[in-house]
């Protein structure tokens, strides 16, 4: 792997610091309509060169980690849909492995490819918006208009699974939360027949397009060697030439079952990471393939009977089930003190929870490592010394959320 | 329960461990206490010695600084726990430090020196619960506005805010 010498050229520069006279301080955000949310820059430019860019967070802090420490192990599983929402099976993922870890329960063989399954088709509708709107920002319009189209499927997909178009929390702790509809799994491989060409059309749609094309190549760069430094994890540090992939190098949910390929490029701009990205859509679109195919039969939750809600029926018929359903539900679950950190990959790069409990049935701290959170920090390196319309186009290929950044 | 495993009983069982083992030869007693719990290895540091042994860490493999958060074990002392996640992507193998701060003097070396992208990190810390970093270049508030009184994520603090 790549050594790294650690500069303070690298560090984010406070707003004021080192100012001239002749340099003018730019605002752009709040509501800039490129900055995907509620990200405020402050930057400093010299005529049309960057100088510093400095963003400023923080106005979409809703302190869900404080919250979650008032709720039980169980209740917060709605609450991490909201801190990614473009992505919120992955988030769901990660905070129940991190508790399933805790707990140390198995999972059914058959709700973890359903968990994979729905997470690679997370990442499909993840990099589908990240797509559309990257090139609405530099100014190709008409893509949006054909990735939504798809991302609309995906949608009523998880509503079909979940009831819920965006906000599914559909994985609990221990399992699903239901066995999922029986045409499911026959409308996601109608939907999975025609994505990739649908890729094909995106691709073509924007590969014979000069200006799109000259505005992301050799612009953004990052090194690998600073991207590492900088703490930035996903598709742009495989974009810098780091070949590294949770799903592949530290499995986790039966990843290690699944065959692909893990696409990387050494380029390190802006284009890189577009080509990163599309590629790791083909990729998916293979592992729900490999899901479907090969589905096992069997339960969808564990057999941990204080952990899990008992089915409706039981719950109804049998009255060892009504008692653990009325304690599950009215004092949630005590889980054994300890800490853990559990990452995946999610569409933005490596998601880590990390759980304390102190054996109650209430979380002592849960903390979110939130991938676009330290790739913000490697902004101010991609951008400075370009011109202040790369801003824009940096900020797109990083693919920010502000919902997980402030949290 | 069973009984947990004391310090010595962990560093001899992961005595091949990179980051144990070239702890204990360059900086030996910077390991207060180590915990060996579900497949993840934890090693408390001295808190005046956080930043030499985050650079011995990293010369030992551990290239990625993942995560810098922090525990309130309010009302016990020392009352902070500064935890640092390290990746190595040689390795494939993750490593948690902690580092013991107390309620009188709230502040722990910072390591931005050695891993530049600790610096939201080290500001998220200091914004939520008040530990001051020693050394950072920019150590404001980065979550909540300039101008609050208080640091949210403290146990003593009340889930609605004062009113």
């Amino acid at each position: 792997m790549t050594e790294f010498v650690a500069t303070s050229t690298l560090l984010t520069p406070r707003p004021t610091e080192g100012s001239k006279d002749t340099t003018m301080i730019v605002n752009m955000g709040p509501q800039h309509p490129s900055t995907h949310g509620v990200l405020r820059l402050v930057v400093e430019i010299d005529g049309e060169t960057v100088l510093k860019v400095v963003p400023d967070i923080g106005y979409l802090h809703t302190g869900i980690e404080k919250t979650c420490e008032a709720k039980f192990y169980q209740q917060v599983v709605p609450m991490t849909d909201r801190i990614d929402y473009l992505s919120p099976m992955s988030n769901n993922l990660c905070y129940c492995l991190a508790v399933e870890k805790l707990l140390e329960i198995e999972i059914p063989q058959r709700a973890q490819w359903i968990r994979v399954l729905l997470n690679e088709l997370t990442r499909l509708n993840s990099h589908l918006v990240w797509l559309g709107t990257h090139a609405m920002d530099i100014g190709a319009l008409t893509v949006f208009l054909y990735t939504f189209r798809e991302r609309e499927e995906i949608l009523r997909i998880f509503e079909h699974v979940s009831g819920q178009r965006m906000m599914t929390s559909y994985f609990r702790v221990g399992g699903l939360a239901l066995e999922p509809p029986l045409d499911l799994f026959d409308r996601i491989q109608k939907f999975l027949n025609i994505l990739p060409e649908r890729i094909d059309e995106y691709q073509n749609l924007l590969m014979g397009n000069p200006i799109w094309i000259h505005r992301i190549k050799g612009i953004g760069y990052l090194s690998a060697a600073d991207a590492i430094a900088l703490g930035v994890t996903g598709p742009p540090l495989r974009a810098s030439g780091v070949d590294w992939d949770l799903r592949r190098d530290m499995p986790y949910s039966g990843y290690e079952k699944f065959q692909f390929k893990v696409p990387t490029s050494t380029e390190g701009d802006v284009w890189a990471r577009y080509m990163v990205r599309v590629e790791e859509m083909r990729e998916s679109v293979k592992i729900c393939q490999q899901a479907l195919d090969g589905m096992p039969e069997g339960d969808i939750k564990a057999d941990a009977p204080k952990v899990v809600l008992p089915d409706r029926e039981k719950m109804k018929t049998q009255m060892e089930s009504l008692i653990y359903h009325f304690k599950i539900v009215t004092e949630g679950f005590p889980v054994p003190a300890g800490e853990v950190y559990q990452a995946i990959e999610s569409p933005r790069g490596e998601m880590g929870y990390y759980v304390v409990s102190d054996g109650t049935a209430k979380p002592y701290r849960v903390h979110m490592r939130n991938p676009t959170f330290a790739t913000l920090q490697a902004l101010q390196t991609m951008c400075a010394g370009r011109l202040i319309a790369d801003v824009v186009a940096v900020i797109g290929s990083i693919d920010i959320v502000l919902g997980e950044i402030d949290r | 329960m069973n009984a947990t495993p004391s310090k010595d009983a962990v560093l001899e069982a992961h005595a091949q461990n990179q980051a144990i083992s070239s702890l204990l030869s360059s900086l030996p007693g910077s390991i207060q206490d180590a915990k060996f719990d579900r497949n993840e290895l934890t090693l408390t540091i001295d808190k005046d010695q956080i930043r030499t042994a985050c650079e011995v860490v990293r010369a030992a493999g551990y290239n990625m600084l993942v995560d810098v958060t922090c525990v309130d074990w309010y009302p016990s002392e020392p009352r902070f726990q500064v935890t640092y996640h390290i990746l190595s992507h040689s390795l494939k193998e993750r490593l948690r430090l902690a580092a013991m701060v107390d309620s009188i003097d709230t502040s722990v070396d910072s390591i931005t020196p050695v891993w530049p992208s600790a610096n939201f990190y080290e500001r998220e810390v200091w914004d939520l619960f008040g530990v001051r970093f020693h050394g950072h270049p920019n150590l404001r508030r980065i979550m909540m506005p300039d101008e609050w009184e208080g640091h949210p994520l403290r146990k003593d603090y009340p889930v609605e805010g004062y009113r």
